[in-house]
């Protein structure tokens, strides 16, 4: 389970993010603590700020895309969630991103336990040269799993939840190498939710698949919603209609909307947001 | 019209092409040459050489195998038919005649004939006797006359005295060596405890009961040498084409054979054995006859060593550089100094490792553990170790430049996965990281173990010497000895062929000892470059 680093009482304040979701939106479920609430978030690369002032609430166990241009923000974005801008030299974050209880943004938070809590799929897919088992057992692994049985169980468990299983049970022991560009991606995902994370980040996971792998994964994540909480960047304004639940718009490191999917897309409330969706820019 | 064309060809750059072809051409054909010379050399230097005599027009007559030939240079000789030749003859008999070469011109040899009956002998000292054996005598006895006969007898009897020679050997060099070994311990260990200032006790005399029992054994064993020297008494008197006779006793001969009477196959068999005895076989003669198997030993183990302390090191170093270290000027810097150390001269690192390893190092190893044996250094002189540590700081550059060109290679995305799921940056590197690096690590100790196995200069003056009275491994505790000196092929090379007194009779040891170390250095590549390959294999996909 998460492990509470903020007092419980200041998480049930009722937030009020300014684009008007809410806790009480209708068609969402209210758990504070599996919640995601990014609270005020600021972000800079050096001296160029990346993010403005971002307020949301993602609501667990659905789909919320982020959108937009490149270099709007997006991905920073995602990856304050998991911390992996610490990465980047000379980057600082100003605000607060609540997940079940955590700070991300906790200087004495544990990041390696932050993570195992908040898998990623990265756009370019990224196995390890290492046989198909041992992408899998990697996380269990490094979480201190030795049991040769059980790990066999995770790794048949994750392949099969990512429909996986069938393609390749007979050569778990060759290299993920040699997979498709789909399956490999498919396995990357297999392999973030071995370590059973609660979240799960997707930075553009279809931009360099063709479009039957990327059916393939888009209907993986809508299965896979009902256990993980998605937060998926893409590109492809047709995918996010397809799958996401939420949608943010983001234009230069601000949040321009924040909505229900459907309502963004039939019906956005900003003239901006419109002009994008409709092609006039970005 | 022509200046069009010469246009054309040169946009095209078919002038280009053609350079660049001709310098890939040029250095096949030299490194063709030089590998065709060397085997070609060094394989005929196996093959048993006909004996011939040579009837001079003066009376006098020659035996031996004709090893050269080439033009007498004088000036103003145009003419094809003026052109005279000279021929050099092994006539071996370096004990009779003082030099086992001769150069004769043609023009003073009347006639050129294969004796039949004649042999053959290789002799632990003197080298090569080529003549007649007029008899063979089993004390005072005659037990076979004529070079025919007598061969047959003396090659029914090597097989035993060789064997005989052996045990003598065994018991010189392990037994006796052993005892030797032992007694030097006792002597140094009560040196040792004298200095502490024990002079008498359980411990001291303990040590003092040991001596007596060794010296014992040690005398056990010289008399059953004595014994087995006294059991050889078979001689031969061998004859010089001019007539001039030699007793030789037969545990002198190594070998004994009549090369003009043998078949294509008896060649063989002979060039084979050759190819055995220099591989296996302690060097005699001042390094100009025998084997080369402690230069072998020397190298391999030198190389290994060498392997087993650069590439962690040079791993340590590129992970720090490339992983942890923030980029900048000064990792630049840094970086800029490594690739500019692969370059500086071998013989400076020798300089530095004496200074630093044999005289600092070693001299405080001596005086802070082996005070008893001073002023005799045990680590403060060049051994194995020292000369290992310095190929070792020569060859870490190519490691470390290696290793961090792989983690370069490695893609950004297979961290950021690793760290994504959890992981702490030290387990990514553990785990993700140097598995994949594996082969560019094994291409820098490639290139390390090419260079080290062929360094000489500094080995020279950091522990290799001409002739190691022991392996840097043996039966005694503790059976590695990392603090003697030792031998290797590339010293081997230098000393033989250019610091022997006698060239000629080291020629053939110059060039198979040079092929061995291509053959050494070609196969430690390959053994390298397959462990590489297999990785690769391991790690990359075969289909995308």
């Amino acid at each position: 389970m998460l492990v509470t680093t903020l007092k419980k009482e200041s998480l049930k304040q009722d937030i009020q993010p300014s684009n008007g979701l809410t806790m009480k939106t209708p068609g969402f479920q209210h758990d504070p603590d599996l919640m995601i609430r990014i609270n005020d978030v600021n972000f800079y690369y050096g001296e160029t700020q990346a993010l403005k002032n971002i307020n949301m609430i993602l609501p667990e166990k659905k789909i919320t895309s982020f959108i937009g241009p490149s270099g709007c923000g997006k991905s920073t974005l995602l990856r304050c969630l998991n911390r992996m801008n610490d990465l980047v030299e000379g980057t600082r974050m100003e605000g607060d991103i609540l997940i079940g209880g955590m700070n991300t943004n906790d200087p004495a938070l544990d990041v390696s336990e932050l993570r195992k809590n908040i898998g990623m799929v990265f756009q370019k897919f990224n196995p390890f040269p290492k046989t198909i088992f041992e992408n899998i057992a990697y996380g269990p692994r490094i979480h201190g799993m030795k049991d040769k049985k059980k790990l066999t169980e995770i790794v048949e468990k994750s392949l099969k939840s990512v429909a996986l299983w069938d393609e390749v049970k007979d050569r778990l022991n060759s290299t993920a190498l040699a997979l498709s560009g789909g399956q490999q991606q498919r396995l990357c995902i297999a392999r973030a939710i071995a370590v059973e994370p609660e979240v799960l980040l997707m930075d553009e996971p279809c931009s360099a698949l063709d479009p039957i792998a990327t059916t393939r994964i888009e209907e993986l994540m809508v299965e896979l919603k009902e256990h993980y909480t998605i937060v998926i960047v893409t590109h492809n304004m047709q995918q996010a209609a397809r799958v996401a639940d939420l949608t943010g718009f983001l234009l230069l490191g601000e949040l321009v909307e924040f909505g229900p999917t459907e309502k963004l897309f039939t019906n956005p409330s900003v003239p901006k947001t419109e002009d994008y969706i409709t092609g006039r820019f970005g | 019209m022509i200046v069009n064309i010469l246009k054309k060809t040169w946009r095209r750059g078919d002038l280009c092409i053609w350079l660049t072809g001709a310098g890939l051409a040029l250095s096949l054909i030299l490194t063709t040459a030089l590998l065709v010379a060397i085997v070609v050399n060094a394989m005929g230097s196996f093959w048993p050489g006909e004996i011939q005599i040579f009837n001079l027009n003066d009376g006098s007559k020659v035996l031996g195998n004709q090893m050269n030939r080439e033009i007498i240079p004088r000036y103003g000789a145009q003419d094809e038919r003026q052109k005279t030749f000279r021929v050099q003859i092994k006539k071996g008999n370096r004990d009779i005649y003082n030099s086992d070469f001769v150069w004769i011109d043609e023009n003073k040899i009347k006639t050129v004939r294969f004796p039949e009956e004649v042999v053959a002998v290789a002799r632990r000292e003197w080298g090569f006797f080529f003549g007649y054996i007029k008899e063979v005598l089993d004390g005072d006895q005659v037990i076979a006359r004529g070079t025919q006969e007598s061969l047959k007898v003396v090659q029914s009897l090597l097989p035993k005295v060789i064997a005989n020679n052996k045990k003598i050997e065994k018991i010189e060099k392990k037994e006796i060596g052993a005892i030797n070994y032992k007694l030097e311990r006792v002597r140094l260990k009560l040196k040792k405890l004298n200095l502490k200032g024990i002079s008498e006790g359980a411990v001291v005399d303990d040590l003092n009961q040991k001596i007596p029992g060794l010296k014992m054994k040690y005398n056990d064993l010289e008399k059953k040498l004595l014994g087995l020297r006294n059991s050889q008494n078979t001689k031969l008197t061998l004859q010089t084409v001019e007539g001039r006779e030699k007793t030789l006793p037969l545990a002198q001969v190594l070998d004994i054979y009549d090369p003009n009477s043998f078949s294509l196959l008896d060649k063989l068999g002979y060039f084979f054995k050759s190819i055995n005895d220099f591989l296996w076989d302690d060097p005699r003669e001042a390094n100009t006859e025998g084997g080369v198997f402690p230069a072998i030993f020397g190298t391999a183990f030198m190389v290994m060593i060498m392997s087993v302390l650069a590439t962690p090191l040079g791993v340590l170093a590129a992970f720090y550089l490339r992983e942890y270290a923030r980029q900048g000027t000064m990792v630049s810097i840094v970086r800029i100094a490594v690739n500019n150390l692969a370059g500086v001269p071998a013989i400076v690192f020798g300089v530095f490792g004496v200074g630093f390893f044999i005289y600092f190092i070693g001299g405080t190893i001596d005086q802070l553990f082996f005070p008893e044996a001073l002023p005799t250094p045990t680590f403060g002189t060049g051994g194995i170790l020292w000369a290992s540590l310095t190929m070792a700081l020569l060859t870490v550059p190519v490691v470390i430049v290696s290793t961090e060109e792989g983690l370069a290679a490695v893609p950004k995305g297979t961290r950021e996965a690793s760290l994504a799921l959890g992981a702490t940056k030290f387990e990514t590197s553990w785990r993700v990281v140097l598995p994949a690096v594996m082969p560019s690590i094994l291409t820098g100790l490639i290139l390390a173990m090419a260079r080290a196995a062929g360094e000489v200069a500094p080995l020279m003056i950091t522990g290799v010497v001409k002739l190691a009275p022991s392996l840097p491994v043996d039966g005694l505790w503790p059976f590695i000895h990392l603090e003697r000196k030792f031998m290797h092929l590339g010293f081997h090379i230098y000393d033989v062929g250019f610091q022997s007194p006698n060239v000629d009779a080291a020629r053939p040891m110059v060039f198979a000892t040079t092929l061995l170390l291509i053959l050494m250095v070609i196969f430690l590549n390959m053994a390298a470059i397959y462990l590489r390959n297999r990785l690769r294999k391991q790690l990359s996909a075969s289909a995308v």
